[in-house]
């Protein structure tokens, strides 16, 4: 018994349900022989994983369904020891270097190395070049890319890269244009509907069209996150009403508590309970920048328009500070103080206009 | 057997020498595809475009004159490491550039410890002015530092002295994009060439040259649009046209292909975004970026594209547009340092409503 999510997912490239014209263009890339370094980007939930892994089966074969985990030590200079597990079958490896943290130039390099410095076995029928997937490619240091470049040149003839990211902003630009960049935009509203649709009839549920909609418009345009909340919808209760609540994560439910707490009451006292709250909330391991766009998704509806852009451009100062800082709880802290302290001003003024 | 090892799978000693001879020996190339700036690299160096100064130095060298340490810096692309490499085949011919020519960059480890070993050892000897079949060559070694603003101080300081001390024996050539990064000592003691940003008629007369040998079908607006999004930079417009081909397949190359591998964001987005700024309300905005994210666009590229926008919008005046270009500095500055996409987007479309909308 497997999630949906996993029962469901797409495992070639015909087989996808949108951007198939992108797929058409995949496909051909693979029959053409000539297989470049590939930059993979788009937002989470658009489907970028699943077209690498239908990519990869299209190259070698459904041997790449035959997966390993294996744990690898790498020696860094100072001469620590790494240990890093990554996914493989015989044809390719998968790695995620940010597990890592500033040691992953090492990493990147080592594996890459001892993958492209042995040839293919059996070259007959099969491609003389493996694959390593390097997923968050955006997280890796800057020394890391830079260590990349010329090893994505140099082993050319034995592997080729394939660089999964959300955005392409945090990959240098030599990285970019080594690559050959595939865009892969979210799915619309209405590809969402059409395939949870897909998913229910082949599990023989029936699931109407308004709760379909609502689980799209809900999920912000992830597919991982609609098909999770239509399975999680079937469990709370089944048949499906249309009428029925889509249950929010736990997380964003306590998220949106929080920012009521802060709209509702600007004090000392209140700001010490936020803490707690946001202590809870990074020792969930939610990410800090969820964390920002959450809360300003949710002050933002209760505050006037004019506040609007200078709680936004606060969000934006912050949430920058806390990537420079290396504790986000102050970062958190001092967007909610001073958005209290805007808050409760623009308030005074109002009151003192009344009278 | 031997057919075997001809084709090349196992013998990889042949790659080891700089990738020089893998480019000339035929048959094991002819069956793996390289990528089109590797095929085309220019091999003399006067096949290289543009760069007049350094290519009339390098000739005379060629021709006996003294060969100076050098330092090529200049935007990536221009054919800082095309140039050396030439050089360093035409002076030592194929055979002896394996033994010749060391070249690190920054993918191998270059820390202080391997100046100090490998660079020194390597400088250490001298070598016979004579090629093994009795014809004149250069009586030195060459060291390439390929991408040397990423070596650490420490690492460059200890270059100074050896640099100086082997100067009878070995010539080095440092290769950067920002010459700032490379230490005063250390510039003071090359000569520099300022490698520029190639002009638009050779980048065509480059690209048509390639389309031509490799068939590809393009249109004129196709090579137009290539040459607008490479910024004079050969390589990445080469790399573009190779995976523009390779994605249509015989297929005739248009505009808008191009500009969909490069991740260039259409027009039509990036009005949709100002006329949800103008519009005054912060919800259409906030839904609007939204979609636009999910596009999977990058962020740094929208605001690339959106000052160039901003610049010729009517509706501003020139101090709001002033105002507006320092919010995009500031907003590429944190997405640079790691800022979260969204908020930067919001933070920057927030100032252009209240400037549109004032």
């Amino acid at each position: 018994m497997s999630l949906w999510i996993d029962k469901y997912r797409p495992k070639e490239l015909s087989k996808l349900d949108y951007h198939t014209e992108q797929a058409q263009h995949l496909k051909q890339l693979v029959d053409g022989g000539d297989f470049p370094h590939l930059l993979v980007t788009g937002p989470s939930g658009a489907g970028k994983k699943t077209r690498v892994v239908a990519l990869l089966r299209q190259l070698y074969g459904p041997g790449t369904e035959k997966l390993r985990i294996e744990h690898q030590s790498v020696l860094t200079a100072s001469k620590k020891k790494l240990e890093i597990s990554t996914v493989a079958s015989n044809y390719h490896l998968e790695v995620n270097p940010s597990d890592v943290g500033i040691h992953d130039r090492v990493v990147v390099q080592e594996l890459i190395k001892t993958l492209a410095s042995s040839h293919q076995l059996d070259t007959v029928g099969q491609r003389d070049f493996k694959v390593v997937v390097i997923v968050e490619a955006d997280k890796l240091t800057k020394d890391a890319q830079h260590g990349l470049r010329r090893t994505m040149e140099k082993y050319m003839s034995t592997c080729r890269i394939i660089l999964c990211a959300n955005s392409t902003s945090k990959v240098i630009p030599a990285i970019r244009s080594r690559c050959l960049v595939v865009r892969v935009p979210a799915p619309t509203n209405e590809q969402i509907v059409s395939i949870l649709q897909n998913i229910c009839k082949k599990e023989s549920l029936n699931l109407p069209i308004q709760l379909a909609e609502k689980i799209a418009v809900k999920s912000r345009r992830n597919l991982r996150r609609a098909i999770l909340m239509c399975e999680a919808c079937k469990v709370e209760s089944y048949p499906f009403s249309s009428t029925q609540e889509v249950s929010l994560p736990d997380w964003e439910v306590f998220l949106r508590t929080t920012a009521n707490m802060i709209v509702s009451e600007q004090s000392p006292n209140r700001l010490f309970e936020v803490r707690g709250r946001l202590y809870e909330l990074l020792s969930h391991c939610v990410p800090t920048n969820a964390i920002f766009q959450g809360l300003l998704r949710e002050l933002i509806q209760n505050v006037d328009g004019e506040l609007k852009a200078e709680v936004t451009r606060l969000a934006a100062y912050h949430e920058h500070r806390l990537n420079l800082g290396s504790k986000a709880i102050y970062h958190l802290e001092a967007f909610v103080a001073s958005f209290m302290a805007l808050y409760k001003k623009f308030l005074e003024e109002n009151m003192a206009d009344m009278f | 057997m031997h057919a075997f090892l001809k084709t090349g799978k196992l013998g990889s000693g042949g790659k080891g020498a700089g990738g020089s001879g893998s480019l000339k020996t035929g048959t094991g190339s002819a069956n793996t595809p390289k990528p089109w700036v590797e095929k085309y690299r220019p091999k003399k160096i006067s096949d290289v475009a543009e760069q007049d100064d350094v290519v009339a130095v390098l000739s005379k060298t060629m021709n006996g004159a003294d060969f100076p340490n050098l330092l090529f810096y200049g935007p990536p692309g221009t054919g800082k490491t095309s140039t050396i490499l030439a050089a360093a085949r035409e002076l030592y011919g194929k055979d002896l550039f394996g033994q010749r020519v060391l070249e690190l960059n920054a993918s191998d480890e270059r820390g202080i410890q391997v100046i100090r070993d490998k660079v020194k050892n390597f400088a250490q000897n001298s070598v016979s002015s004579t090629k093994p079949d009795g014809s004149p060559c250069p009586s030195f070694k060459l060291v390439i530092l390929d991408e040397a603003d990423s070596m650490t101080h420490a690492a460059q300081a200890a270059l100074r002295r050896t640099m100086e001390k082997s100067s009878r024996t070995t010539r080095f050539c440092l290769i950067c994009n920002y010459v700032s990064r490379i230490i005063e000592p250390l510039t003071s003691r090359c000569s520099k060439f300022r490698f520029r940003p190639l002009g638009v008629a050779i980048l065509e007369e480059r690209l048509r040259s390639i389309c031509n040998t490799e068939n590809v079908n393009i249109s004129d607006e196709g090579i137009s649009a290539l040459i607008e999004v490479s910024e004079g930079d050969l390589r990445r417009a080469i790399t573009a046209l190779q995976s523009v081909a390779r994605l249509q397949s015989g297929r005739e190359i248009k505009e808008e292909h191009v500009y969909d591998i490069t991740g260039a964001v259409p027009q039509t987005w990036l009005r949709g975004l100002i006329e949800a700024c103008a519009s005054g309300s912060y919800d259409k905005l906030s839904a609007f970026v939204d979609d636009l994210m999910a596009e999977g666009y990058a962020a740094a590229q929208i605001l690339l594209q959106i000052h160039d926008c901003i610049v010729e919008e009517d509706n501003l005046r020139d101090v709001q547009k002033a105002a507006v270009c320092e919010k995009i500095a500031v907003c590429d500055h944190r997405l640079l340092e790691g800022g979260d996409e969204y908020l930067q987007i919001m933070d920057l479309s927030c100032c252009l409503m209240q400037n549109l909308t004032k």
